[in-house]
């Protein structure tokens, strides 16, 4: 119904040069949780993802719907539900929009199926361009897109790879305030029936959108719980924001935001 | 451009025929008809003009410049769609063509009551004919083993290599050193593989006389059909969903993986066919031209394999094809006149192609196009549906 649940204990990764960018986190995203992961530049956040898809080798334990996921290698993950995005779109720019979403679409394809052409499409790429707007472009070259559509087709992607667990890195970095609106509603609708991580920056788009949050620092959870909660937590307002600034006010999403804490570290 | 609401589109998605793409009706005529037509045309010219019009050598030279189309057909799989620097075919060819040079050797022996192959008395082989020859007596086992034999070559080294993930300049060098290797090792062992001078001076072929100048015309068919239906194949897997794959893979390896594919079982199925293909041109090469030798199956002729695709577009199954035929007539052509020159000439083709026109001579029109009307629709696609 909602996604899978994803649980981190105890992450390690520890880079060739000897320097450890995860120490020890330990994370508990339920399903259909809309988690913010946020904390200042060298903090982990992308490599926690890296390690959870597989990208990077770890230590310790992550389970997905209940099972170890750790050393699988990157398909597998995929396989069960785990998609992810990065920070620079990363679209088949060759292909034209539906290709891609086809492409997403096909990981358990036969053998017989894959050297048919693509007389049509599965349903699911036709419900994917209507939600992110992109049914008028689908014959066009994902290249020539926009940066925002670009990002708008990586999500489709992930809808129509029908992944339980969504990972994105700041997607709406370089998107237009009108583009981040539809992008964190365009998440809340996909976080209905699924687990959505999302690392981002923007504090504004945050504070909007995020259903919980997770500061990361030097590798290691500092801080957990709503957007006030967090908010609230001293040790955040040291570390993160580099000064304590007026606790907000207990009431959770959407909140007005006052101008010292809005300032990005 | 950067809106993300619903414009109403032009055509509904819900289109009844099944004609995905909503080009007007004369465009879609013509693009079902065209490829079918081109081939047609092909087809015919190939095998009904070439043997009328061309004398008995010109068509021998045509044979042997078809059999590298076969290999660019491959070439075009695997480094034009896959990103694949196949800078090893000679190998494939050669496992190929010394599959089926041996198989000939043994049948010319058997038909003159010998059960050793002219050369391998000649050095006086000691203990009769080495095991692994004894197979290719049987013309069944033999001509599979010119498929085969190369792609079991091709899918184990392609397995390491691809879940190893070298790829790129490592992936050609690597190639380039197996090609080296093989013919180094043919070379070394001049009694069982004839060395340096490869195997040569083939009678028969299956029964024919390949002395006969109608047989030899006959093996210029074999080979033109086998090239038409090799590109038929080709191009069956450039518009399957699996030549989608491909491109995606060549364009975005990790993308690709993050998607749920193994990116290495892709690469392995475009380098195993390529390999099969370039295989099985090397067993069609040994009678249409009589010789198969570790010259021919080296270094040079490995680079030379992809050269022709280079410049008539790698990407292009019929740029590739057409461009292996071309370079490999003005080689022909040139080297005898110009002997010194030519490998200039063919590095400075090379050089070009890959750097100033990496869709070779097939993307000519479009980037003249483009450059003349400077506008922004990126002609991406038309390298896609060729």
């Amino acid at each position: 119904m909602s996604g899978e649940g994803l649980t981190v204990r105890d992450l390690r990764v520890t880079f060739d040069g000897g320097v450890t960018a995860v120490d020890g986190v330990d994370l508990d995203i339920g399903p259909g949780d809309l988690r913010f992961l946020i904390g200042p530049n060298g903090a982990g956040k992308t490599t926690l993802v890296d390690a959870v898809t597989g990208l990077v080798r770890a230590s310790g334990s992550i389970r997905f719907g209940g099972e170890e996921i750790i050393g699988e290698p990157v398909h597998r993950i995929a396989r069960r539900g785990i998609g992810r995005t990065f920070q620079t779109a990363t679209v088949f720019e060759q292909l034209t929009v539906e290709q891609n979403l086809d492409i997403a679409a096909g990981a358990g394809r036969s053998a017989l199926t894959l050297l048919r052409r693509r007389r049509n499409v599965p349903e699911s790429v036709g419900k994917a361009l209507e939600i992110t707007g992109l049914t008028a472009l689908r014959h066009r070259p994902a290249g020539v897109l926009a940066h925002g559509q670009k990002q708008s087709l990586e999500i489709g992607m992930l809808l129509v790879q029908d992944v339980k667990l969504l990972l994105l890195d700041e997607p709406v970095a370089g998107m237009s305030h009108d583009e981040r609106e539809a992008a964190g509603e365009l998440l809340q609708r996909v976080s209905e029936d699924r687990t959505v991580v999302v690392i981002e920056h923007d504090m504004e788009f945050m504070r909007s959108f995020a259903r919980s949050v997770s500061v990361l620092h030097a590798g290691k959870v500092l801080s957990e719980g709503t957007v006030a909660q967090v908010q609230a937590d001293a040790k955040v307002q040291e570390v993160y924001l580099g000064r304590a600034s007026e606790p907000e006010p207990s009431v959770a999403v959407p909140v007005p935001v006052p101008a010292p804490v809005r300032e990005e570290v | 451009m950067t809106t993300t609401s619903t414009p109403p589109t032009a055509a509904p998605a819900t289109e009844p025929p099944a004609g995905p793409p909503e080009t007007p009706f004369l465009g879609r005529f013509l693009g079902r008809f065209r490829t079918p037509a081109a081939f047609l045309l092909g087809a015919v010219l190939l095998v009904g003009v070439a043997p009328l019009v061309l004398s008995d050598f010109r068509l021998g030279l045509l044979a042997k410049y078809l059999c590298y189309g076969i290999v660019a057909v491959g070439v075009s799989l695997a480094w034009g769609r896959g990103g694949l620097l196949v800078l090893g075919q000679g190998v494939f060819f050669g496992l190929g063509g010394y599959a089926m040079a041996m198989h000939l050797k043994l049948a010319d022996a058997a038909a003159t009551g010998e059960t050793l192959p002219d050369f391998m008395l000649l050095y006086g082989t000691e203990g009769g004919l080495p095991w692994w020859w004894q197979p290719f007596a049987n013309p069944a086992f033999a001509l599979a083993m010119t498929v085969v034999l190369p792609m079991a070559v091709a899918a184990l080294l392609g397995a390491l290599v691809f879940r190893r993930r070298v790829k790129g300049a490592y992936f050609a060098i690597l190639s380039q050193a197996l090609a080296a290797a093989l013919a180094i090792w043919l070379v070394g062992q001049q009694a069982t593989t004839g060395g340096t001078n490869g195997l040569t001076g083939f009678q028969g072929f299956f029964g024919y006389d390949l002395n006969d100048p109608i047989n030899q015309r006959m093996v210029y068919v074999v080979i033109a059909v086998a090239l038409l239906l090799l590109m038929a194949a080709a191009r069956q897997l450039f518009v399957s969903r699996y030549g989608e794959l491909l491109i995606a893979v060549r364009d975005s390896e990790e993308r690709v993986r993050f998607l749920g594919y193994n990116p290495a079982n892709v690469k392995l199925v475009a380098y195993v066919v390529a390999a099969g293909m370039a295989g099985l041109a090397g067993a069609l090469f040994v009678p249409a031209v009589g010789i198969i030798s570790p010259a021919l199956i080296g270094i040079v002729p490995s680079i030379g394999f992809v050269i022709g695709a280079a410049v008539g577009g790698r990407a292009s199954l019929v740029g590739a094809v057409l461009g292996a035929i071309a370079v490999a007539w003005a080689q022909s052509t040139l080297s005898d006149a110009w002997p010194a020159g030519w490998t200039y000439l063919q590095g400075l083709l090379f050089v070009v192609a890959v750097g100033f026109l990496p869709g070779g001579l097939a993307s000519l029109r479009t980037v003249l196009r483009r450059r003349r009307t400077s506008s922004d629709r990126v002609g991406a696609t038309k390298g896609v549906t060729t």
